[in-house]
């Protein structure tokens, strides 16, 4: 348990991803099996223990201290698992608290797997006799499910493949064939077997993206233009009946969404590979260029990272798919195909599907790329980022290739806003006053905040703001600094909707700094109002 | 009972003596147990004080008018016979004992009992009223063995061969205490040290406190700092000072580092559970031991202690002194 609890804790003070990936690798390649497998379960969010209820806990310490200590405590601490881990009594008054090494990982899995909800207490009590606080922590954490260190199902399996030297596609591709401890995965890492077969199984396959096009225009008799959708991309696999009709949806990353859209999941019964945008129904976003309507990314956020949705949820911003790819229909891989076959099938394909949840991205009519520009120059609806130019012979391949596929963003909005506060980055800026709160003028002569941006600015530029921040600090609330509204910052972003979150009722998609402006007397900033002709 | 003794918010003050323990406020007479910044402040007109805790405040505010008080020697003032005890909080920390009208009052200032090679232990005084600190008075606070703290810190600074570990210490008291814990488990390499420590290093070894091969770290190239320790106070952890060291993994050395959110709020990667106050079972253990008829608690966590004193049958009362606990410190 112990090398287990020490990367868990690693994982929750170490900031960087590169850090987490070689604590996790570094644990795959040291701890014994069957540990390491129920450990990668855990870190992908693939064991199920329902043995153990939060409630089950807080009577578990009440039991064994003073419940008016322990509330004081958890209002301190603020986490339950923390706080029991922490105040937990050692048995018989021991002068140190240490970890015995009497229970693996496994065997605490084990236990938990075959105990009934009536007898979890006493023996999750007994388990935490044998560890430290570390150890107490991860217990807790793993009885109740939800580790909660900061890290995707995703980035554990690339720490995985990393331990190992395997591609972490790969190790997707194999994933839906095993089940925890994955034996089988880890024979095959160590070279004892041959490589899982993921036959009928819904593994994810790596996205095609694509390159910022730099060049003054394409020809469009080489491209076709369709609108980019500002959702999120999304990989539907469907195994189809014959391989027991599983569906799972994927994000670019390559982590499971699921369960954050099953209405998505349910509506698709198909023996396919989709590529997509997931959006939500909007009342006319999207409209104009196109049938269907989506609304702002800020109604498909209400949706993001939720492992379980309620009804209402569902009811209130339902979403739907809007297909760009077709990469396998039934047995065929389309991916070595060019794009305009592809097309085809994928038209043809959608007759099967539902139209409540689906529908085809279209195809830009333009007649030449001057066109395009106007069309593109046109569109300011909240649902459409920009314009997506692929070539008509381009094959499905993975990740960015150079002239297949150009993403073409609209070009961004800017406002000029009023510094108000800072904050320290993370990483390599984390000395650096680099996160930075702007705020645009009421009509009553107030500040408000309108913001936050933490990029946009050169290396020099951002010297020159931390000078500022150090330089002209008002009031300091915990790591954040408060400065005089003196600096004026250039502010661009893609669009801006109203939001209920902050005072100034906006909020702003993809905030960056895009100039500094010295020059411009703070009093000049705009203003909300102004702000608010522009919401789309 | 000892109606001869007053808890203000500014301080304690001793009615026959005419003085004041550990004043926020400047007074004539300043009784000060040890010479953190909120026990000790310049400005008194008179400080008695052991001479380590006037030689740092010498060094702090560059007060001079003091008498130096041995540990154990016996001193009177105005008809009470006053005591400074060791309290093993930091170098010249003391416990001061107060006699009088046939009660006796111990106020303990900050103090631990664990081991600390820096100074001398605590040493536990019974009493009528104890005057205590409760800083980390939750039973979530239950400091680790020292020694495994210093090995979490010796691994990382070995498997880094290429990096340096930055350990953020209290530039009183900790980091003179983790470069001596260092010292005893055989790391002899020289240890860099930010500016802000250099001279109170400097006086815990005119005091004869061995620190083995100090350097400062300001001017030495990133790369002859790889693999070193570089101590540095809290507030330098992540600030540009650091932008000079190799890649350095940022260490806290503080009590606070128990708790999770509380060293990643800091940015802490490798926190280290080292502290130079009492525990929440050293607390509670120091009570029994010297079994008050009264506990006053000045500053920390002192519902929990206080609730845990009314459940164990001692009277007690929180003071709510000011201006106590230093957020840096611990």
């Amino acid at each position: 348990m112990r090398q287990f609890s020490q990367l868990l804790d690693g994982l929750v003070y170490t900031r960087s991803r590169n850090g987490k990936l070689a604590l996790i690798a570094a644990y795959m390649r040291a701890a014994p099996d069957p540990d390491r497998g129920w450990a990668l379960a855990a870190l992908t969010g693939n064991l199920d223990l329902k043995a153990v209820k939060a409630s089950a806990i807080g009577e578990m310490i009440r039991a064994r201290t003073d419940p008016v200590l322990f509330e004081m405590s958890r209002d301190y601490v603020g986490d339950l698992a923390e706080t029991v881990a922490l105040l937990w009594p050692r048995p018989g008054n021991e002068p140190t608290e240490l970890d015995d090494g009497s229970l693996s990982l496994s065997g605490v899995i084990d236990r938990l797997h075959n105990v009934s909800r009536a007898a979890a207490p006493d023996a999750l009590a007994q388990m935490m006799d044998h560890l430290d606080a570390s150890g107490r922590f991860a217990l807790l954490k793993l009885a109740t499910g939800g580790l909660r260190v900061g890290i995707s199902a995703r980035l554990a399996k690339t720490g995985f493949a990393q331990a190992f030297d395997l591609d972490v596609d790969d190790v997707e591709q194999v994933w839906h064939a095993l089940a925890p401890p994955y034996t089988a995965l880890f024979d095959w890492a160590e070279g004892r077997s041959a490589r899982p077969d993921p036959e009928g199984t819904p593994y994810f396959r790596p996205f095609m993206l694509a390159h910022p096009l730099e060049a003054d225009s394409v020809d469009l008799a080489d491209y076709a233009a369709e609108w980019k959708w500002d959702g999120i991309r999304i990989q539907i696999v469907g195994t189809g009946p014959k391989h027991g009709n599983e569906t799972r949806l994927y994000s670019r990353a390559g982590d499971d969404i699921t369960g954050s859209f099953p209405e998505i999941a349910q509506a698709f019964t198909g023996h396919a590979v989709l590529d997509g945008e997931l959006l939500v129904k909007g009342e006319f976003q999207g409209a104009k260029e196109h049938g269907g309507a989506a609304a702002s990314f800020n109604a498909l956020q209400q949706r993001l990272g939720r492992k379980a949705v309620s009804a209402k949820m569902m009811n209130d911003y339902p979403a739907f798919v809007r297909l760009y790819d077709l990469l396998i229909e039934g047995d065929d891989d389309l991916r070595a195909l060019p794009w305009t076959q592809r097309r085809a099938r994928l038209e043809a394909y959608m007759a099967q599907l539902s139209p409540d949840r689906f529908d085809l991205s279209a195809v830009i009519d333009a007649p030449d790329f001057a066109a395009l520009a106007d069309i593109r120059a046109g569109a300011r609806d909240a649902a459409i980022e920009g314009v997506m130019l692929k070539h008509r012979d381009s094959p499905y391949v993975a990740g960015r290739k150079a002239a297949l596929w150009y993403k073409w963003k609209r070009d961004p909005l800017t406002a000029d806003c009023v510094m108000m506060y800072a904050q320290r980055g993370h990483g390599k800026r984390s000395s650096f006053y680099s996160d930075y709160t702007f705020g645009c003028w009421t009509k009553d002569g107030e500040l408000l905040p309108v913001g936050k941006a933490y990029s946009g600015f050169t290396d020099e530029e951002l010297k020159w703001l931390d000078r500022f921040v150090r330089g002209n600090t008002v009031n300091r609330f915990g790591p954040v600094r408060e400065v005089e509204k003196t600096l004026v910052l250039e502010v661009a972003f893609d669009s801006i909707h109203d939001s209920k979150r902050h005072k100034s009722g906006l909020a702003m998609r993809f905030p960056r700094i895009a100039r500094i402006r010295k020059d411009k007397p703070a009093a000049e900033a705009d203003t909300v109002e102004g702000l608010k002709r522009l919401v789309s | 009972m000892a109606h001869w003794i007053e808890p203000h918010p500014t301080g304690i003050y001793v009615r026959p003596a005419d003085a004041w323990i550990d004043p926020s406020q400047p007074q004539e007479r300043a009784l000060v147990t040890h010479g953190h910044a909120d026990h000790a402040r310049g400005g008194h007109g008179h400080v008695w004080a052991t001479r380590e805790t006037l030689a740092i405040m010498a060094l702090r505010y560059g007060t001079a008018s003091g008498t130096a008080v041995s540990y154990g020697e016996e001193i009177r003032l105005g008809g009470v016979t006053i005591r400074y005890v060791p309290a093993g909080h930091v170098l010249g920390s003391a416990q001061i004992i107060l006699d009088h009208a046939g009660e006796r009052v111990v106020v303990t200032g900050d103090y631990k009992r664990r081991p600390d090679p820096t100074c001398l232990p605590f040493e536990p005084v019974p009493c009528d009223i104890f005057v205590t600190e409760a800083t980390f008075g939750l039973p979530v606070f239950r400091h680790p063995d020292t020694g495994s703290e210093m090995d979490r810190l010796l691994h990382a600074l070995h498997a880094n061969p290429d990096r340096c570990v930055l350990v953020g210490a209290y530039a009183l008291g900790k980091a003179q205490r983790v470069i001596c814990e260092l010292r005893a488990r055989g790391h002899h390499d020289p240890i860099y040290i930010h500016g802000a420590l250099e001279r109170m290093c400097a006086l815990y070894q005119d005091f004869g406190v061995d620190m083995g091969k100090l350097r400062g770290a300001t001017g030495v190239p990133a790369k002859d700092m790889r693999g070193a320790i570089v101590l540095a106070p809290p507030s330098a952890l992540n600030d540009r000072w650091s932008r000079r060291l190799p890649d350095p993994i940022a260490a806290m050395a503080s009590g606070w580092m128990r708790v999770r959110q509380r060293a990643r709020q800091r940015n802490v990667e490798l926190p280290l559970v080292i502290s130079d106050h009492a525990d929440w079972d050293e607390l509670t253990d120091t009570i029994r031991e010297v079994a008050p008829s009264e506990t006053w608690i000045t500053h920390g966590r002192e519902e929990a202690l206080l609730h845990w004193c009314m459940t164990h049958q001692y009277r007690a009362r929180a003071l709510a002194l000011v201006g106590r606990e230093d957020e840096e410190e611990g």
